[in-house]
């Protein structure tokens, strides 16, 4: 080739990439996109040289986890939406639209078993299929089994849907499905906790990490407690009867919702911090001795607290007190996992500045600390004589749902998207930073509306006049929280708003993969070449 | 409960409390040392390593200071089986006090008021002050805040008594509470749907209703003597004794319009008032005075005065 022709070879080649260069790597992503996809449908692999080892070392499952973390997003954006409309039938009551299956009564369990086992339900899938695979180094023990775990667990998010609004339902807080759905969810509960031990079993490091002790806790425990509460006598296909009686009936079921709470939103999502924390923050787990003794006296004094539930009711005193000294001594466990989550960011405070998933995290636990706090304050029986029956309750349940649950699930999730689709990061970290100011701003709202509202109506329903009459009649009280009701839907819409910019931010993310989803991890296990 | 199942519990309870203790001193005890050094203890997983700090001191004592808080309250409160506790508490002997220091504190009120006659006292406003408080806690759920009463709650504020006005009977009502029997199909459970809609008719026609059907009305009265006038009167006027409804004034409990006149024949209704068992005898003696006036009676007698 001549020095001429030379010159002008790269002079044209100088040409397009001053005035092509962005199509021209357009064309490049396009075309590696192309590559990745026909890799993908048609099974053949660009040839690289490692190629043959690479096909045969063992990788981590991540179809499920993707397909649970997706389940986790849309069932979070339909119970939420859920709640923020029955949020606003309380100061709008024409939205109950005088029909039986859109009346408060019957979306509300809906909203409620939408947001904890369709929305959390899915992200504590996602996430322990997630960690116990990487931190025990080994795929899941079954693919097929984890995929019946997931269209299983959907079909039960679909019956309950439908079932709900209908009106059938056993009544238990929590536990609202007929019998038929709670025998599906036993089994596809079992074969999570075969999935999920099994993969245990065949773990390659010695060491179970702390996190598995959590979700596995929880997953044995939320197995007896389902059972146990939903023993009935079926009378037809979508009605039955509970087989205890009366106050023995009431114990069961707070021991069970309690539990849901301790061990479904609490258990579970440790798990999820012990894990996604270090793992953002790139940094060690604090302390390992206090990972134990929280772990093991959360477990031993969380299935005792249901009972304070139940204060100055028949259940007998001695049940009354037991739980509630169990639930005082909670305080000191709970705030156990508080400090190992928040001072494993002891170095690395600075990474808040700009990582708003960390942000979210830490958030989170500090939700988790003050939430904790709370509930042993209401589990008091003279506090709770206050409390019972307030909004204080619902403002208490939502800062640990949303201030905690929802909050370190967006964080994990956020983490995990990128991962799921082989990037980098998420598409827009300025989103990112618009979902979690969104998200506490509707918290903060959302609670302190509450805490308000509960107090006034505590204080209200105990105020008594000179001649012993009560001051205030209940519908003075209910008129008294209506700027409250106006100010949590507010916050409600707030969170919610937060959650559909994150879907929009995983759409893009989506979308901005150029390998597609992966249905395996593109690392191998460590230590499973074949 | 049988001794086993106390000292079961008392167990259970201890063992998780002093267990938790165990822990902590435990763990603690073997911490090589209180200051945080940020050494590793050797496991490493998925790049993610853990500490061996030491449990934090305020975090111990806290921990400490809620078991030995749950220690006191279990031997003084009822917690552990049957042992009752040092304070002998229970929460209906709180209840029982609290309502002892409710009767002492506000007993001489209300029984002021009740050396007042009934009449006398309807008349008092400050009096009637404290009984529309009392009204609007106990009865305003079913009668309504001005009493005026809704579907199956009687209307407070006229002067048509179902089980009677008088002093005497509001007393009663209010202390006894009632329960309403009106049965299906009256007294003659034979009647046909038909003849009951004869019977729907003659009720109507009591009222002096334009588009009363005449013949069916007819047909309606001897059917209306045989089931219903036992109890509401031959002539339909009703019968307090018995709390049955005047059916010729054109006042209704449950609706006077032709449907649900059928209806109430089809099913019988069974009203129910409950007994104000809540209240002390002094009490519902001004809630009578209070009663009383919202159906104008106060009024009536003023000019005899």
């Amino acid at each position: 080739m001549g020095e001429n022709q030379n010159r002008a070879l790269f002079a044209i080649t100088e040409y397009i990439q001053r005035h092509y260069r962005i199509k021209v790597l357009t064309y490049i992503i396009e075309h590696r996109r192309c590559v990745a996809y026909a890799a993908r449908t048609l099974q053949t692999v660009p040839e690289e040289p490692n190629m043959e080892t690479q096909t045969s070392a063992e990788t981590y499952n991540y179809r499920v986890v993707r397909q649970f973390a997706i389940a986790s997003l849309v069932w979070g954006i339909v119970g939420m939406g859920l709640g923020v409309f029955i949020a606003a039938q309380m100061f709008l009551p024409q939205l109950n639209f005088d029909l039986p299956w859109t009346s408060f009564g019957r979306l509300r369990p809906l909203h409620t078993n939408a947001v904890i086992f369709a929305f959390a339900g899915s992200a504590l899938f996602a996430t322990s299929y997630y960690v116990v695979q990487r931190t025990s180094q080994s795929r899941l023990i079954s693919d097929e089994a984890a995929a019946f775990t997931f269209w299983g667990w959907q079909a039960v998010i679909v019956l309950v849907a439908i079932t709900l609004p209908l009106g059938y339902t056993t009544t238990k807080e929590y536990a609202e499905p007929e019998w038929p759905i709670n025998i599906l969810i036993a089994v596809v509960w079992l074969t999570y906790a075969y999935v999920f031990f099994g993969t245990i079993a065949r773990r390659r490091v010695k060491h179970i990490y702390v996190a598995n002790w959590f979700y596995g806790a929880f997953i044995i425990t939320i197995a007896i407690l389902h059972v146990v509460n939903n023993l009935a006598i079926p009378v037809g296909w979508f009605e039955s009867y509970s087989i205890f009686p009366g106050t023995i009936d009431a114990m069961v079921q707070w021991w069970y919702g309690h539990n849901a709470v301790g061990f479904y939103l609490t258990a579970g999502f440790l798990g999820m911090m012990y894990y996604f924390v270090p793992k953002q923050a790139n940094r060690p787990i604090y302390s390992y001795r206090l990972s134990i003794v929280h772990f093991w006296a959360l477990i031993a004094t969380y299935v005792w607290a249901g009972g304070h539930h139940l204060h100055y009711t028949p259940l007998p005193e001695w049940a009354q007190t037991a739980s509630m000294i169990m639930s005082l001594i909670l305080l000191a466990p709970s705030w156990g996992g508080m400090i190992n989550g928040i001072m494993t960011l002891s170095g690395a405070w600075y990474k808040l500045r700009t990582d708003p998933i960390l942000r979210f995290l830490i958030v989170a636990v500090s939700f988790y600390g003050m939430a904790t706090f709370e509930g042993p304050l209401m589990s008091i029986r003279t506090v709770n004589a206050l409390s019972h029956s307030t909004d204080w309750t619902v403002g208490h349940v939502h800062s640990g749902a949303l201030g905690w649950v929802a909050m370190i699930s967006f964080g994990a999730l956020y983490h995990l998207f990128p991962r799921l689709y082989g990037l980098k990061s998420m598409f827009s970290i300025p989103l990112i930073n618009l979902h979690f100011w969104l998200a506490t701003i509707g918290v903060v709202l959302y609670t302190v509306s509450m805490w308000i509202n509960g107090l006034l109506q505590g204080l209200m329903w105990r105020a008594v006049n000179d001649d012993g009459t009560l001051t205030y009649s209940f519908v003075e009280a209910v008129e008294a929280s209506y700027p409250g009701y106006v100010v949590r839907f507010i916050g409600g819409a707030f969170f919610l708003g937060g959650v559909l910019v994150m879907a929009y931010n995983v759409w893009r993310t989506v979308g901005q993969s150029e390998t597609g989803a992966l249905d395996d991890s593109t690392d191998a296990v460590q230590g499973a070449n074949a | 409960m049988s001794s086993f199942w106390s000292i079961w519990i008392s167990a259970l309870i201890l063992l998780v409390v002093f267990g938790c203790w165990w822990l902590l001193w435990i763990v603690r005890r073997n911490q090589p040392t209180d200051k945080v050094e940020n050494r590793s203890v050797g496991h490493e997983v998925d790049g993610i390593e853990e500490l061996d700090n030491p449990l934090p001191k305020w975090w111990y004592w806290m921990f400490i200071g809620l078991i030995l808080f749950s220690l006191l309250y279990l031997a003084l409160y009822p917690g552990l089986g049957n042992y009752q506790g040092l304070l002998g508490w229970s929460q209906t002997k709180a209840w029982e006090q609290e309502m002892e220091r409710a009767r002492e504190e506000y007993g001489p009120l209300f029984a002021q008021y009740a050396e007042t006659d009934v009449p006398e006292l309807a008349r008092d406003g400050e009096a009637m002050q404290a009984a529309q408080r009392l009204f609007s806690n106990n009865c305003a759920t079913c009668h309504g805040s001005a009493g005026r009463g809704g579907y199956g709650f009687p209307n407070l504020t006229d002067d048509d008594w179902i089980w009677g006005g008088s002093v005497d009977a509001i007393k009663h009502t209010l202390t006894n509470g009632r329960q309403a029997n009106m049965p299906a199909r009256g007294v003659n459970p034979n009647l046909s749907n038909d003849q009951l809609g004869d019977i729907t008719e003659y009720v109507l026609s009591l009222n002096d209703r334009s588009g009363v059907d005449e013949a069916a009305a007819e047909r309606g009265e001897p059917l209306f003597a045989q089931a219903c006038s036992t109890c509401h009167g031959k002539d339909g006027t009703g019968n307090q004794s018995m709390g049955a409804p005047n059916l010729t004034n054109d006042t209704w409990l449950y609706g006077g319009d032709r449907d649900t006149i059928m209806e109430t024949l089809q099913y019988g209704r069974n009203g129910h008032m409950p007994a104000q068992n809540q209240l002390s005898e002094d009490q519902i003696h001004l809630l009578t005075a209070y009663v009383y006036r919202l159906s104008g009676q106060h009024r009536n007698n003023e000019g005899a005065e």
